[in-house]
């Protein structure tokens, strides 16, 4: 039976982890290969790198790192972090690579899913939606990091992504994220029944039952989370013993 | 004695290469005719469409050779589909290695998700490509289209329906998961593959 998925993610600003972790096996904690190789032994189902390097050397850092994860990791990872063009993705791709993420560049010119998916296949296009719920009880689309607000629905964007070739949703809840109060079960219930691919849920995943909600009433084909990791507020092997009790399909 | 991955136009020819790399081995990344054929095994990779890969085979003649060849072979993903006989992706006639057919997953519901990606269990295991790998395994799929379980298959797996997960005929292996991405488990296959 195909399995649900539990995705840790890592923020990456100059080819280093962002915020710090907290593991006594890591030797350097800012040491990104280091800590996905730990994750991978802990029995990560697929790793997430999401860069926010800001500087004109990022693609040569990011392309570097991405190939020293490749040598060093036996299970998939996506990249995401202002990745525009085809050459963008080839490079990452050629480097190891198994997915690419793409938001703000893909809601500004949605031409590239289509472009992406044509090129490299729509299993390696994941599509990003940043989420807020607003006072009209409606989830909108926001960009540039959650930052700026557009008037466009996210299930309407979801549809349309998918439509041109994305093969993948990862949707982030900005309600939720970071208040580890669980995830976001009604929209991404909504995703998963009414679009034919797979809907990563992510923001607000804080305890064992949070994950188990996301896959039974969120529908969730997979879970992401950060910080809880990181810090070890909840550790992997216990999280997936946790949902394989409750009879979740989940890989030990 | 070498190891060959065979380069043509479908990707995810890194991983394999890196895989290999983590078992200490360093493969040769080539379409070049002559060294495929010398080779002591030949990995045969692949993710991406059935007929232009075909087609792109075609037209180096790298199609007859894969046929011709009589070291240890393994395809992987889109390679094991190219190795049966007729996959349903645009009606493309493949290499005729095995005899099973290649079909799309129709679901019966929305939910049911296509193609399908994550990790699944392995069953039924036959042949020394699964020593040491213990029934019910995890491993890690992509894709829309299975073969059929026929005469060669040595692996099972169920999405929607049970189909191969793995295949089997004489000096050819294929396997539908990607054991480059399979953790410990796809190590172990590669491993077997290259005691074989």
């Amino acid at each position: 039976m195909l399995t649900k998925r539990i995705i840790p993610c890592l923020d990456i600003k100059d080819g280093r982890t962002v915020k710090g972790v907290n593991f006594e096996q890591i030797k350097d904690a800012g040491d990104p290969v280091e800590l996905a190789a730990l994750y991978a032994k802990q029995g990560a189902d697929e790793l997430v790198f999401l860069d926010i390097t800001a500087t004109v050397e990022r693609r040569k850092t990011l392309s570097d790192l991405v190939n020293k994860i490749a040598h060093k990791i036996n299970i998939p990872f996506t990249v995401g972090g202002g990745i525009k063009t085809e050459e963008d993705v080839s490079i990452l791709l050629q480097n190891g690579a198994d997915k690419i993420s793409i938001n703000t560049a893909a809601f500004n010119n949605p031409s590239i899913i289509k472009s992406f998916a044509k090129n490299f296949g729509s299993q390696c296009v994941v599509l990003a939606i940043d989420a807020k719920c607003e006072e009209d009880e409606n989830w909108y689309v926001y960009l540039n990091g959650g930052r700026v607000k557009t008037n466009k629905l996210v299930k309407d964007w979801a549809k349309e992504a998918v439509d041109l070739g994305a093969g993948e949703i990862l949707l982030t809840s900005m309600n939720h994220d970071g208040t580890k109060q669980g995830f976001a079960l009604d929209i991404t219930a909504q995703l998963s029944e009414t679009l034919p691919v797979p809907i990563i849920a992510s923001g607000g995943g804080g305890n064992e039952q949070h994950f188990l909600d996301v896959f039974t009433k969120g529908k969730a084909d997979a879970a992401l989370a950060a910080s809880i990791f990181h810090y070890k507020e909840l550790a992997i092997p216990d999280l997936k013993r946790y949902l394989h009790q409750q009879q979740i399909p989940i890989r030990l | 004695m070498e190891t060959v991955i065979i380069q043509y136009n479908a990707g995810n020819i890194q991983s394999v290469l890196y895989a290999l790399e983590r078992l200490g081995v360093n493969a040769l990344v080539t379409d070049d005719s002559e060294k495929i054929k010398s080779a002591t095994r030949v990995i045969f990779p692949g993710v991406g469409e059935a007929s232009t890969a075909m087609q792109y085979l075609k037209e180096r003649q790298l199609d007859q050779l894969i046929v011709s060849l009589k070291q240890p072979v393994l395809g992987i993903c889109l390679g094991m589909q190219l190795m049966c006989a007729y996959s349903e992706e645009n009606n493309t006639d493949c290499l005729g290695i095995f005899n099973e057919q290649v079909k799309q997953f129709k679901p019966d519901t929305i939910s049911v998700k296509v193609p399908q990606m994550g990790w699944n269990t392995i069953t039924r295991l036959q042949s020394s490509l699964f020593k040491g790998v213990d029934e019910n395994s995890y491993a890690y799929f992509v894709h829309g289209y299975y073969a059929s379980i026929g005469t060669h298959t040595i692996a099972q797996t169920n999405y929607i329906l049970d189909y191969s997960s793995a295949l089997h005929k004489d000096n050819f292996y294929g396997v539908q998961f990607h054991p480059e991405k399979s953790a410990k488990v796809g190590e172990q296959i590669i491993q077997n593959f290259l005691s074989i």
